[in-house]
């Protein structure tokens, strides 16, 4: 067991980590403007399109490209594949923080932010909305929970009550495990339902009845592909071992999680007709085009290649663009198909928006940046010898 | 540990099979609809545009009055919809009808909230701060509300208008249906009542909807045969009848079933007495508990060699 997670031995203040906090003040000027004169203040939102960035960007690809943190969990945990175990604690920590953001995102798209609390009181149980908002909810907790071994294995030296609480973590763990396991499936699905209530505001290439399932089955492919995109990034910033030894084998799983995905998509668009749609040179036909074709059929199909799947860069190429597949199949869904029948201007997002959710990313980078630096979480070698 | 956790396991996976057995599906979506709730007919025939009912509901709700000067008719020029400080607007179409001097004849059509008999919103609602009440109003509740606008994105008649410059207490603003008048004192609401043309008709759905049938079984000529309203969404507390084609007139065309029956069929079906996730959990705690011991003897078998 050579390879434990310990903390980065880095310097943390870097130029790429004042680039982070400068886009993290420039978001947080736009939401002073937000919160003293209204969000339509700072966005493009108006009764036409009460959905924008916020809500695809933030809060919908936000839990999408979390799921890095079930899928590794359900993999090394559940069905004990323990090599796995050194991507587990990265890829929590990137869903913990995701999450995280999530909530803020909810918390800065909703009118009445201090009513946050509320859905826990008045509850709509037909409400798909209701559904993610609880599971999101507990879910936070639970992803916090699992990462806290990282956080005791730290500290229980200086203090003691860490200790106790690493024993009962020990022995309850598995409950948190599981317990992220199914809380994601439930609302990675019902985060596909919520758009199943507009059938006519949304464009028939998007809108069917297993939107959920596509949504949960989109979630566990582009799971692994970003614990990769994640860990190629933070290794070759960090200057780190690759892990190509776990993150082949990963790649392996995505050919049949991926390629569910897509024959559920093209069994959709055959079952209902729609490819009728695909080619008649409308905007949305080419956004979808794009998103099939860049985030899902090309990377499919390069991951039957043992060649690149065994490049560090053909591996890092093939994860983003199926990362980068997801994140337009939500903005897509929630903003490119959604055309209400009264709208008098279309929806774009106004550069507000744009940079308080860029100040949103850049946050989640930096925190992450700072965990690893202080906490045992990457197992990864360093590369060169500097001490 | 181990034994306890063994245990839990086991009990989860009893659990899960427990819940495989019982009955999976809550049966058919069921509607909420209130049997004769009160209801508007709107008559576009009669209709002359004269916008006093804009007036009479702004005096209602306290919003800002709109300017009736005849001179004011170019604000027919652009189409309007509803917004937070107004909750219904009279718009002006040209469907190409001729008068005898070959002149134009316009239609005037309002809009205002449909009062649907299962609305959308109120299904998508988080916080159920929206409620079908059973006079037939969709009742805004703002002490629930947080402000997430989902009861904007699935309206299908593009309805509820949000208070967007207001940074920390926006409320989701429509028509009431005069809910205070209506409901506490027994008054017409007060587009209903103003009205100098009699172009429209409050009373129960049920009488309403049938006198919608007279008008145009006795005067085929003049109307197009359709209610607007009595199937569209599965039903409005709100219908309109007209002497031209509801599609050149702006209203949104609307599948006839209601639309939260998709959406709760699903969530229902697979969420209620949250039988999937107690068997998923049952299932994963299962395979925990198998790979494990599998783990376990082979690093045993590794050990012994």
């Amino acid at each position: 067991m050579a390879d434990t997670p310990r903390p980065v031995d880095r310097p943390f203040w870097t130029p790429g980590v004042l680039v982070m906090l400068a886009f993290m003040i420039a978001g947080g000027i736009a939401l002073l403007v937000r919160f003293s004169s209204g969000l339509g203040a700072v966005t493009n939102l108006d009764n036409a399109t009460p959905w924008g960035l916020w809500i695809a960007v933030d809060v919908a690809s936000g839990v999408a490209l979390a799921a890095g943190g079930f899928t590794t969990a359900l993999l090394a945990h559940i069905l004990g594949r323990h090599n796995y175990e050194t991507v587990i604690r990265p890829a929590l920590l990137t869903a913990a923080l995701g999450y995280t953001f999530v909530a803020f995102g909810v918390f800065i798209d909703i009118g009445r932010s201090w009513a946050i609390w509320k859905p826990i009181f008045f509850q709509n149980h037909s409400s798909a909305l209701f559904e993610v908002a609880m599971c999101v909810m507990i879910y936070l907790g639970v992803l916090w929970i699992e990462f806290l071994p990282a956080v005791t294995e730290r500290f229980k030296h200086k203090l003691k009550f860490l200790v106790t609480l690493e024993k009962g973590l020990d022995k309850t763990l598995f409950v948190f495990t599981i317990l992220g396991v199914v809380l994601s499936f439930m609302h990675q699905s019902s985060l596909g339902t919520l758009m199943v209530i507009s059938p006519t505001k949304i464009h028939p290439l998007w809108y069917t009845p297993i939107l959920p399932l596509l949504f949960l089955t989109s979630a566990i492919a582009v799971g692994y592909p970003m614990v990769i995109f994640e860990t190629t990034l933070a290794t070759s910033s960090l200057n780190l071992d690759s892990e190509m030894k776990i993150l082949e084998p990963l790649s392996r799983i995505v050919i049949f999680t991926l390629g569910l995905y897509l024959a559920l998509k093209i069994g959709d668009m055959l079952y209902r007709g729609t490819y009728t749609y695909l080619l008649d040179g409308s905007g949305e036909s080419w956004f979808f085009l794009v998103e099939m074709t860049v985030g899902v059929v090309l990377p499919w199909m390069l991951l039957l290649s043992r060649a690149v799947r065994n490049s560090r860069r053909g591996l890092f190429i093939i994860s983003s663009m199926i990362v980068v597949g997801v994140l337009l199949n939500r903005i897509n869904v929630f903003i490119v198909s959604f055309s209400p029948p009264f709208e008098k201007v279309p929806y774009y997002p106004t550069l507000g928006e744009i940079l308080v959710t860029a100040g949103c990313i850049a946050a989640i980078m930096f925190l992450y940046r700072l965990f690893v630096t202080y906490l045992p979480v990457l197992s990864a070698k360093k590369l060169e010898v500097e001490e | 540990m181990k034994f306890n956790r063994r245990n839990f396991l086991k009990a989860a996976g009893v659990a899960g099979a427990a819940a495989c057995c019982s009955p999976a599906t809550a049966g058919a979506w069921e509607s909420d609809a209130p049997e004769n709730p009160y209801a508007c007919l709107v008559d576009l025939t009669r209709c002359n545009g004269c916008r006093r009912c804009e007036e009479a509901c702004a005096e209602v709700n306290d919003l800002p009055l709109p300017d009736l000067s005849l001179k004011d008719e170019q604000v027919f020029d652009e189409y309007r919809r509803m917004d937070a400080d107004q909750f219904t607007v009279v718009n002006r179409f040209f469907t190409g009808k001729l008068d005898q001097d070959r002149q134009p004849v316009p239609t005037y059509v309002k809009s205002q909230c449909m009062h649907c008999q299962d609305p959308a919103c109120a299904s998508a609602c988080i916080t159920g701060a929206l409620t079908k009440h059973e006079s037939g109003a969709v009742y805004y509740d703002v002490t629930k509300c947080i402000g997430c606008r989902y009861c904007m994105v699935a309206c299908p008649f593009q309805v509820p208008a949000y208070e967007y410059n207001e940074p920390i207490t926006p409320r989701v603003r429509k028509c009431t249906f005069c809910f205070q008048r209506v409901v506490e004192n027994n008054e017409y609401p007060a587009c209903a009542s103003i009205c100098p043309v009699e172009a429209i008709t409050f009373g129960k759905r049920n009488e309403v909807l049938q006198i919608a049938r007279n008008r145009i079984s006795h005067d085929p000529a003049s109307y197009i045969d359709h209610v607007y309203g009595e199937h569209e969404a599965g039903g409005t507390c709100w219908m309109y009848i007209s002497g031209e084609p509801f599609a050149k007139l702006g209203f949104a065309d609307v599948p006839e079933k209601p639309m939260p029956k998709l959406t709760e069929s699903i969530q229902h079906s697979l969420f209620s007495y949250l039988w999937s996730p107690i068997l998923l959990f049952g299932v994963l705690g299962g395979l925990m508990a198998y790979t494990n011991k599998k783990n376990k003897s082979q690093e045993n078998d590794k050990g012994e060699e």
